[in-house]
Order: structure tokens, then sequence, then C-alpha cells
């Protein structure tokens, strides 16, 4: 019988088809090559930012800075590309009528689009790691990182570092495609999905900013962009990662929950 | 495997706030009807099919489809399938491969169907077209390919033929007779007189969301029955002799000159030509005027039922007031 796994698949297969994927695949991937080509022809640094100054001397720093840039505007907006899109777009089309009269239950169907948005969200920031660091390496080299606590850490582990670093970028990225497909099932429109997942975004960063609300940076989701952070640490603090793991479930299961009751519930009719 | 009827709806209700789309509907499909469910637009036939097929949620009352409950579970749905509204189809992915996915979510060796019923719509010359390229005709007809991959028992068809060109009609129609006739349970929603009356063996006749009439095609007609047209030399002395004439109910004037009127047997008509007669009133014509479906569609669903269609049976259903 079709379950999780046939939806899930053949979600992958539909945003195969779609320009929306490619659009934020691209931007994954041409943003990293614009950066080193910028440090290439303008040979500068960005020294305001963690890892800035290292960019010239080692590939593994540029990612690092990427992340740190990403994290404002251009991932939410990558991954709301799609997880905005998922549910609405069925709506659009009007083809929810028709995978709901198949054999396959409302929350496999959910399931299935929850999976496809977190592995599209994955590959884009997956793809953008590897676009920045071998892009890095060829303008700067595999060179030996200063560690945030001013170490040298060899080039094989930096290289491991970057790696796990990407993977604690995903917990709130994957908060964002929460709060995306949240959006995208109960305004069943992909153009305000999309812009309130990335509103919501700012408005965090917003939040940040400003002076007085110290104490709220701790649980908000743009200060858990920067928790892979502890990972360049010697010795790592774990701290901020863990932290991340629990604040970005708060995000992340709440939103997913209501979308999920909101799917399961609604009635499938033309507006 | 089959517990029940192919479709068993009883007081079925879907209200939207104030407005109520579906008001109590009772509705009985049996294994081989070609069921017309007939009504104006916006009288509750489209919501009264998605509950059927589980999409939305009924206010109140219950749907069985085969004795299963489509709310509780797509199970309930199989041996089950059809559309609402126009089928719709991802339109950035071709017509083969919409139906690949339809097959996928389906199991149960569905894709090895696609072939058969791609053919059988005749639609293999264009399966490798995206779909956003189709007409409104193809697109119907991969909807009914997309519902004949599950092999279906019962085909639930919202509108069908709309939107397509008397050709494509014909075609339409032939197919669903051709689905009937390999013993498919069909129930077609439709506001095409002709459509119904060429395919239905059984209707429900829908009206704000009541079910004016249910039953045999057949009985509707006979239901109906016959008004005379009655034209003598003098209309206003037949008047008169009609009112005299215990059984005979006048029901209006006929546009084209004379009297129409009503009567529950031949012998009261026998009664009236003598009435006549006897009063010196010459006949010049008496010609009975059997109702279409068209006539009976709007007397059930714009007129008041009870009095327009002269004798009222169990299964005729009073209109609301």
């Amino acid at each position: 019988m079709p379950g999780v796994l046939t939806v899930y698949r053949w979600e992958l297969r539909k945003l195969r088809s779609q320009k929306r994927t490619y659009l934020g695949l691209g931007a994954a991937v041409v943003v990293p090559l614009i950066f080193v080509t910028a440090l290439i022809t303008g040979g500068g640094q960005p020294n305001d930012v963690a890892f800035g100054r290292y960019v010239n001397e080692t590939g593994l720093a540029v990612p690092l800075v990427l992340l740190l840039f990403g994290s404002i505007w251009l991932f939410p907006l990558i991954t709301a590309l799609v997880a905005g899109d998922i549910v609405a777009s069925e709506d659009r089309n009007a083809t929810l009528k028709m995978i709901l009269t198949r054999s396959v239950e409302r929350q496999q169907v959910f399931a299935g689009k929850a999976l496809a948005t977190a592995t599209y969200a994955a590959i884009a920031i997956a793809l953008t790691g590897a676009v920045a660091l071998i892009a890095g390496i060829l303008a700067s080299g595999f060179n030996p990182i200063t560690s945030l606590s001013g170490t040298r850490v060899s080039a094989s582990r930096g290289l491991g570092l970057v790696g796990a670093s990407l993977l604690v970028y995903m917990l709130p990225i994957l908060s964002i495609a929460s709060i995306g497909l949240l959006f995208s099932t109960v305004f069943r429109n992909s153009g305000a999905a999309i812009v309130g997942t990335l509103m919501f975004s700012l408005l965090l960063q917003l939040v940040s900013i400003l002076p007085g609300l110290g104490g709220l940076h701790p649980y908000l989701l743009s200060t858990q962009f920067d928790a892979w952070q502890g990972l360049l640490r010697t010795p790592v603090d774990w701290a901020p990662i863990v932290r991340s793991i629990w604040v970005c479930s708060l995000y992340s299961i709440p939103s997913l929950a209501i979308a999920a009751t909101v799917f399961l519930r609604r009635d499938v009719a033309e507006s | 495997m089959a517990d029940g009827p192919p479709i068993e709806v009883r007081g079925l209700l879907k209200r939207y706030g104030e407005i109520v789309a579906v008001d109590d509907v009772d509705l009985t499909v049996n294994p081989g009807d070609v069921f017309g469910y007939l009504g104006p637009n916006g009288a509750g036939k489209t919501t009264s099919l998605r509950m059927m097929l589980g999409l939305i949620r009924p206010t109140s009352g219950t749907v069985r489809l085969f004795g299963r409950d489509p709310q509780l579970s797509v199970s309930a749905l199989q041996g089950v399938a059809g559309f609402v509204e126009a089928p719709s189809f991802y339109p950035y992915l071709n017509g083969r491969t919409n139906l690949e996915l339809c097959a996928a979510l389906d199991g149960d060796g569905a894709a090895d169907r696609i072939e058969e019923v791609l053919e059988l719509v005749e639609l293999r010359d264009r399966a490798k077209d995206k779909v956003k390229g189709y007409s409104h005709g193809m697109r119907q007809r991969l909807g009914i390919a997309a519902a004949l991959l599950r092999r279906p028992r019962l085909l639930l068809l919202d509108e069908p033929a709309t939107g397509l060109d008397p050709a494509g009609m014909r075609d339409m129609r032939r197919l669903i007779r051709d689905l009937a006739d390999q013993g498919i349970t069909v129930l077609l929603s439709s506001h095409l007189m002709v459509e119904v009356e060429e395919l239905c063996n059984r209707v429900a006749i829908v009206r704000e969301g009541h079910i004016a009439y249910e039953g045999l095609l057949s009985d509707l007609q006979s239901q109906a029955g016959v008004s005379f047209r009655l034209r003598t030399t003098d209309d206003d002395r037949a008047r008169q002799v009609c009112a005299a004439e215990p059984e005979i109910e006048v029901v209006g004037d006929d546009p084209d000159g004379g009297l129409l009127f009503k009567a529950p047997s031949e012998d009261a008509v026998a009664a009236l030509s003598q009435a006549l007669a006897e009063s010196g009133t010459p006949v010049v014509e008496l010609t009975p005027q059997r109702a279409t479906l068209e006539d009976l569609f709007f007397q059930l669903t714009e007129g008041e039922a009870s009095t327009s269609v002269p004798t009222p049976e169990p299964n005729m259903i009073e209109s609301a007031a």
C-alpha cells in the first residue's frame, strides 16, 4: 500500500519539475560564487564578521562567513520559496481533491510534504556549503583555520567542523521551513505564505537588535543561526547547540502540529 | 467486500454559517445504477459529492460507500473514483506523469493500467505533453483516465460534459455508457437534461440543498402524467364545461390557443369530451402533452413540486417552503 514514502518521493518529483525549486537552489549556488568572485576581484575581506578576516587565508572560512550573511534573509527566503508553496500550490492548482481521493491518508500526504520540504532545505544548505567550500578552496587554498578561541585548527579537522556547522545550521532552517509550511497550509496562498515566512524571520532579526529586549535573545530563532559557532571554539562549546535544539523545537513542533491539524481537518473546496 | 449499496446517504447536512448548502439529503444509489444527480447551479450537488468523497465534513448526517464511511479513512474509497468540478492535474507535469502520480498513490497495480486507460480516453498521443497545454476536453478525459486507474466499481462524475463541444459531449456520454455497460455504478451530477435522459435510469433532483425527487426516471416521467391541450370553437364555454367536471383541472391557457388541462384518467377525458359535445361546444383538437424532463426539472426546481406534478408519490419530497 502507498504511504508516506510514496508521497515523499512524488513530492520530490514535483519539486524537480517546478521553476521555484531551481530558483531557490540556483540562489544557493550563485550567491557563494558571487561572494568568492568579489573576494578575488576586490581583494578585500569582511573583517567585521566572524571568520571574515580569514577568507583570504583559507577556503574553509568562506562557507562559515556565508552562513552568517545568509541567516538574515537569503536562507529564510530560499527555504520559504518551497515551504510556503508546498501546500498552497495544491490549492492554486486545485489538486488536493485529486490526491486526497486516492489511497493515501491525509496525515501521510502532510508528512510526505513536510519531509520533502526538509529535504529541499537541506539540499539548499548543502549546496551553498559545498559550492562555497570548493570556490573558497580554489580561491584561498585548503589551509588550517583559526578558531574563535584563537587556536589553529588543521584543514582536515576544519573541514569536518564546517560540515558539522552546516548540520547545526539546519536546526533554525528547519524551524523556518515549519513556519513556512504552517503559513502555506493556513493561508492557502503561496505569495502570502512566502512573504509571511520571510517577514517573520526578519521580524525576529529586528527584535534581536532592539534595545531593552536582550533577555529574549537566547530564545529568538535568529539567535539560533549562530549556534554553530560553538563548534568553532576550543574546547567545543555545546551550550548554544543544545539550546538551539530545544529552542528550534519550540518553534518547529507547534508550527507543524497546527499545520497538520489544519490540513487534516480542513474542507477541501475551491475558494 | 461490499457491505452495502454503492452510495447510501442519510440526513446529510452541510452548513456554512447561516447558509445551508445541503439540507437533510437522503439518497441511495444501487449497484448498476446510472444515477443522475440533477439540479441547477448552486443547488448543492458539488458539495454533496465532496462529502461523499470525504473531501469536506458534513455538519451532520452520514455517507456510506459500500457500507464504509469516507470521513473515517480513504480505505472507504476502495473501488470508488471520480472527480468533483473540473478534474485538476499538475500543469507542469505531462499527462502520463500525472497518471503515474495517481497510480503511485493508488497502489494495487494501478501503474500497469496507465497505457490501457490512456488508450481508452484517446490521449495516448498527447500523453507526453504538459497538462497546462491541454484543452478542457482533454483534461476531462484525463480525469476519467485517472478515475479508471482505480478499477472502480463506483464512479462519481461531476458535470463531466460541461464545457465540451458537441462532439466532446457525445464522446463523453458514449464513454460513460460503455463504463456503465461494464457494470460500473455511476453517479452523474449534471444540469444537462439531455445527458441525464440519455444515460440515467434513476435520478434525484435537488433544489436549494433539498432532494425534491428521488426515484426512477421513468416513474418521474409518468408521475408528471400527461396534460391535454383542448381547442374548441368556443374556449370560454369549454372552460365552463371543464370547471363543471370534477376530475378535470384546467392548468392554464396554451400560448398557441386553447386550454391546458390535466385529468387523472382516460375515462375523465372521455367524460369531458362527452360533456363538451352535449353542451354544443365542438372540439377542434384534444391532444395529450407529455412533459419533458426539462419541464419536470423546472417544475421541481423553480415551481411548487406538489402542485406542478400531478400525482405525488412517496418518493416525491415536498419542496422547502
